[in-house]
């Protein structure tokens, strides 16, 4: 694929926000790959997790946004757990989910759940669902 | 010896195997849990958006409702309980910052200043009895049963809440082991369970617990124990959906920890609410003759 990168992309606001919503230095990343390697969900993801980072440095933020990955990632923290370089991959997904829901753009509408779904569910997980996927 | 106990809103429904399990294990280890008098949902996924400053609220009241009972620390039961007080509390600590304005918007409260400890259940029988001492009081030893730990994210990721090796964590097979167990070394128990997703994506749930289970059956485990109401939710109710998609499935039990220790202390089914589960662990209890 052929990426055309421009100083006006690097510099890209929705990209410094999410660095700034998740607190992590996107540039940091060497791309080693151990986030993609050891996370449990990659099957399910159609960019890998070091790959959403890269593209975050090249300023390709419509196709981070646009991605099956960052819904898919459900913060269980072994990307941050082995980073060599401390970056939190699981709160930059954060981030970018937040510029989609601050958006007032839902993921998942609760009213659009047929009921019977959340017979016998632990609360702990229906609450948790509508906050990773409501703004 | 008492200690404050926070169950958490999961541990009221689908999870009171896990809280009456723990309550009667506890109490047969010298343990009181006595539950803090008012008490709400911690607010489940601890937010990770720097500038979320509000969902850090529920947690910080329940930590000042525990500080007015006059707790230093207080006990949960639920990982996703204890990760969420946990990072909360943490943050208390350590940004005065976000200390500062947590405080000023909950005016109507005493302010808080990271004061009261939070601890899981497992490092409180470790710290406080000792698994050593519970060792002593097992009457039932379940040295037939082959038992895979399964520890999930939420007790060891991230950093700064592990309550042991994130890697190799070995606090739970300590505990197994002191009630005479078969620990069965299984490199999935860190694994996620899919944790949420279970509402509006089981295929991916399905795909996650499948992967769990049957490496623990394949490694010849004869059950599976957990700490986490959801994580149990996803390894022991979702098997109906894993069995419909791989037909050589072979369903195996999961337990909470607090349902072997009671097992294991002669206190039998009764706290343990085993009709709550999808694969009913009591047929493989009666072979093994534990009950």
């Amino acid at each position: 694929m052929r990426v055309r990168i421009s100083r006006k992309k690097l510099r890209d606001e929705v990209i410094a926000r999410i660095e700034e919503i998740s607190g992590e230095q996107i540039s940091k990343c060497f791309q080693c790959g151990k986030c993609s390697a050891g996370c449990p969900s990659v099957d399910s993801m159609d960019i890998l997790p070091n790959q959403i980072i890269r593209l975050l440095q090249i300023g390709e933020k419509d196709e981070v946004l646009a991605s099956r990955t960052i819904w898919v990632c459900d913060s269980c923290f072994t990307c941050e757990s082995r980073c060599p370089k401390g970056i939190d991959v699981a709160k930059v997904m954060e981030a970018a989910r937040q510029i989609i829901l601050r958006a007032n753009v839902d993921k998942v509408k609760p009213y659009e759940i047929d009921e019977k779904t959340f017979e016998g569910l632990p609360q702990a997980g229906i609450v948790s669902c509508l906050r990773k996927f409501t703004g | 010896m008492k200690i404050a106990y926070y169950p958490g809103c999961t541990l009221k429904t689908t999870g009171t195997g896990l809280e009456m399990s723990a309550i009667a294990a506890a109490k047969a280890l010298g343990l009181e849990l006595v539950e803090l008098e008012r008490w709400n949902c911690c607010g489940t996924v601890h937010s990770l958006a720097n500038d979320n400053i509000i969902n850090n609220l529920a947690a910080v009241r329940n930590l000042i409702r525990a500080k007015e009972s006059g707790y230093d620390r207080f006990v949960t039961l639920c990982s996703i309980c204890y990760n969420t007080q946990k990072s909360v509390n943490n943050i208390i600590r350590n940004d005065e910052e976000k200390k500062g304005k947590i405080n000023s918007f909950m005016y109507e409260e005493p302010d808080y200043e990271g004061d009261v400890a939070v601890l899981h259940l497992l490092e409180a029988i470790r710290d406080e009895v000792g698994f050593g001492n519970m060792a002593e009081k097992i009457s039932k030893p379940l040295s037939s049963l082959k038992i895979a730990p399964y520890y999930g994210c939420l007790l060891l990721r991230p950093k700064e809440i592990a309550l042991d090796s994130q890697e190799n964590p070995t606090i739970m097979e300590e505990l197994l082991s002191a009630t005479g167990a078969q620990v069965v070394d299984d490199p999935y128990k860190t694994e996620c369970c899919g944790t949420y997703h279970t509402v509006v994506d089981v295929d991916l749930v399905v795909e996650h617990a499948y992967r769990i289970l049957s490496s623990a059956v394949k490694r010849g485990a004869d059950a599976i124990s957990t700490t986490c109401p959801l994580c149990h939710f996803n390894l022991d109710r979702r098997q109906k959906e894993v069995g419909k998609r791989y037909g050589d499935f072979k369903p195996i039990p999961v337990f909470y920890f607090t349902q072997l220790l009671c097992i294991a202390l002669g206190l039998g089914e009764e706290p343990c609410n085993f009709e709550l589960h999808y694969v009913d662990p009591r047929s493989l209890l009666a072979e093994k003759h534990l009950l």
